[in-house]
């Protein structure tokens, strides 16, 4: 399959192109941008005028609720919303029923992700077993079965002898292992920040020390064992402060965001949103600032969707009691590009915490547009506005905070692997020729 | 941001589920038809009963047990003269798997009027009532640590009785704040009706944090916090935190934030003491303060009822009016 993608504004955040482009595909490859390679004859031409060509989005973390939780989400309807939004390559966390602990299952996962259309699916290994925070897993094994980072998802890793050799063991094998930072004890049975609405609503909270004192820990046995650390989704100012500290002080460690804590404070929790029950919990407004701020001075590498679809009946509860979570996955780029906007940051420099960043941290050959590299595509319409609405996305997890909302900016064409996997229905057909 | 889910469009009272964004106007109103109902029962004796809501359907729905609440209600529902049905939702269908709404649905289709909700999770009336049809109204009978908006109304009625206004008064709330729902309730309502200083006394373990933010003085010692106040509002400990990680001993509560008639005596000579119940004598209060002079917590108990009759006659639309006849 030739696939010629005509007159579309190319933006590759790595190497800081942004200019109108042709890109030619062929083979699962792009193999020219600009000029058409010798005897390149096209199967297939898109017409990109007034599309941004990005490379495919590459999301951190999003749950596909296989295998156990298919009553939430299934593989095939997650994956489609992953294309539907413009990712190509994405990271399941290993919280699933059974969680990803044994090769068996993530063999199996990758062995259905690979034969089903939508985007390229790195499973997250369990770092322990059961993810009870007591044995380690078989990560040597697990890795040559495809998990390229271990983590606890959002189970609580009481033991700190046990993070310790968890440590030892991935750096003895490089590898790196993604720890989302809570105290378990600071945390207990909290639902909200510990802010002015917790107060006022007399919620259960999860104060900003269940971070930092977390994140600290978690710094000081780096420092030990120079293991390879990411830690995801940060929510407090306190703790970005921390993160911007230890990368000074030149610790191997990078940081992500959920793409909803870029925008939502406690105040959106106010009128009792079951939707903004997310964890980590949505913070003060200064927290939020400091995300902000976080991202534009690069101590934040990566903007992820922590997409987690959610049940009515597990949503439709008084908040406390509500699962936390959002679906997020269709949301991560527009969301992102309305960072951009508000924040006066360039769309090239945006798209970077989408792209080649998170391909980084998650070590994978995506994020890219140049010759050579894999045709992972995103083509959009930065202005085409649409409203949020459970007929809107593709996703089963309907559980969002902005439902209701104009989005400005919508994914046209999903290209995985050098062919189209997702097009938009009503945009343009492509004229052969 | 959706309009205020208590009010209707032209600013009547459709649902009570948290006194937080109700205006003064509606609380006063509340207050006033409250009197009216006092003064008919003194009047006449023996007619304690009133047709304002005859033939009206309230479902006392309880999800948390409370006997002495949901008599109360009741109480005044009868005296209304509506039909009363009580529902401990803790032993039939939620032990079954059905979820709240599910619950809330199958009662609505049986011809109710208002809901009477109590829930251990805060938020859950205003759930229900984004829920109901439009003729069901929701009275919040406490829910979580949030909200007992009618606690917090009578004690407003309670204070304003024997203290004749709020513009000039001095209120100490002490003891389990973190916890109370009637203190946040009670909270809202002071500084809605322009009590110029509210005070909340206890120790760190048991205020939220940013508590200042809801419009209150913080003190940790009664003896900076009780120091010429017109009230003293107190609030009960529960047992389980009694001791643990929040306090180490009912002793030593008892010792620093125990009302003691020592301690009441640096309040203003003719301060009142109020608690919404059921007492810890000898925990948060001494027997000498709960059955002395200044307490007026039975009068809490009996002005209870007639708020409660407020609340659903201004709900059922009857109103003042019907109050006054």
């Amino acid at each position: 399959m030739k696939i010629h993608i005509r007159n579309g504004r190319v933006i590759d955040p790595a190497s800081g192109l942004d200019a109108v482009r042709d890109v030619f595909v062929a083979a699962g490859h792009i193999v020219g941008v600009g000029a058409a390679p010798a005897d390149f004859h096209a199967n297939q031409v898109i017409d990109a005028g007034g599309l941004v060509i990005c490379p495919g989005l590459v999301d951190l973390s999003v749950r596909l609720r296989e295998p156990g939780l298919e009553y939430r989400a299934t593989l095939e309807s997650e994956m489609h919303a992953a294309a539907v939004g413009g990712v190509t390559s994405l990271a399941c966390p290993p919280d699933t029923d059974p969680p990803l602990d044994e090769p068996g299952l993530v063999e199996m996962l990758k062995f259905r992700a690979k034969h089903m259309p939508g985007p390229r699916v790195y499973p997250i290994g369990a770092l322990t077993r059961e993810l009870k925070g007591e044995r380690l897993t078989e990560m040597a094994e697990l890795n040559e079965a495809g998990c390229m980072a271990f983590s606890q998802a959002d189970a609580p890793l009481v033991d700190t002898q046990v993070l310790l050799r968890a440590m030892e063991y991935a750096k003895t094998f490089e590898l790196p292992i993604w720890l989302r930072p809570q105290d378990p004890h600071l945390g207990r049975e909290g639902v909200a920040h510990d802010g002015v609405v917790a107060a006022r609503h007399g919620l259960p909270p999860i104060p900003v020390p269940a971070e930092t004192v977390a994140i600290s820990t978690i710094l000081l046995l780096v420092r030990e064992t120079g293991a390879r650390v990411h830690l995801a989704r940060l929510s407090s100012r306190a703790g970005i402060e921390m993160v911007r500290r230890a990368k000074h002080d030149g610790l191997p460690i990078t940081c992500d965001v959920g793409v909803h804590h870029v925008h939502l404070s406690e105040m959106d929790t106010a009128n009792f949103d079951a939707n903004c029950h997310l964890i980590p919990p949505l913070r003060s407004q200064r927290d939020r600032d400091a995300i902000r701020k976080g991202l534009a001075d690069g101590t934040i590498d990566a903007i992820c969707s922590d997409h987690a679809p959610v049940d009515d009946d597990a949503k439709e509860l008084p908040f406390q009691e509500a699962e936390p979570g959002a679906t997020g996955v269709e949301l991560l780029l527009p969301l992102t590009l309305k960072w951009a906007r508000e924040a006066d940051i360039p769309l090239a420099r945006a798209l970077g915490y989408l792209t080649h960043q998170p391909a980084r941290i998650l070590g994978v050959d995506a994020g890219h547009i140049a010759a050579g590299r894999p045709a992972d595509l995103c083509l959009f319409d930065p202005d085409a506005a649409w409203i949020v609405s459970p007929s809107n996305l593709a996703s089963l997890g309907k559980n969002s905070p902005y439902l209701g909302l104009e989005m400005q900016g919508r994914v046209q064409y999903t290209l995985i692997d050098g062919h189209v996997d997702f097009r938009r229905d009503g945009h343009r057909q492509p004229n052969h020729g | 941001m959706s309009a205020n889910p208590q009010l209707t469009e032209d600013g009547r009272l459709r649902h009570l589920l948290t006194l937080e964004g109700l205006p003064a106007r509606i609380l006063t109103q509340i207050l006033d038809t409250a009197a009216s109902f006092i003064a008919v029962s003194a009047q006449e004796r023996d007619v304690k009963k009133v047709p304002l809501l005859r033939g009206k359907a309230i479902f006392n729905i309880f999800f948390e047990n409370s006997t002495r609440t949901r008599t109360t209600f009741e109480i005044a529902a009868k005296r209304l003269s509506a039909d009363v049905v009580n529902l401990n939702i803790n032993a039939s269908s939620q032990s079954k798997g059905e979820t709240l709404l599910d619950t809330v649905a199958n009662l609505s289709a049986m011809q109710a009027d208002m809901f009477i909700v109590r829930h251990a999770a805060a938020g859950a009336s205003h759930l229900i009532a984004r829920h109901v049809a439009p003729h069901i109204s929701v009275i919040n009978a406490g829910d979580g640590r949030c909200a007992h908006p009618t606690q917090g109304l009578l004690d407003m009625y309670t204070l304003r009785h024997y203290k004749g206004a709020f513009h000039n008064l001095r209120v100490a709330i002490v003891g389990d704040v973190l916890h109370s729902r009637v203190a946040r309730s009670q909270i809202h309502a002071l500084t809605t009706l322009g009590c110029p200083e509210v005070r909340v006394v206890a120790p760190r373990t048991l205020l939220p944090r940013d508590v200042q933010n809801l419009g209150v003085h913080v003190f940790h010692k009664m003896s900076e916090g009780l120091r010429d106040v017109d009230a003293v509002l107190m609030l009960r400990l529960q047992n389980e935190r009694m001791r643990g990680s929040r306090l180490p001993s009912a002793g030593e509560y008892y010792k620093h934030w125990g009302l003691t008639p020592d301690k009441l005596k640096l309040a203003r000579p003719d301060a009142i003491v109020m608690h919404p119940g059921p007492m810890n004598r000898g925990v948060e209060i001494d027997s000498a303060v709960a059955d002395g002079m200044q307490s007026v917590i039975l009068s809490q108990v009996t002005f209870g009822i007639a708020v409660r009759m407020a609340v659903m006659s201004l709900l059922a639309g009857a109103g003042a009016t019907g109050a006054q006849t």
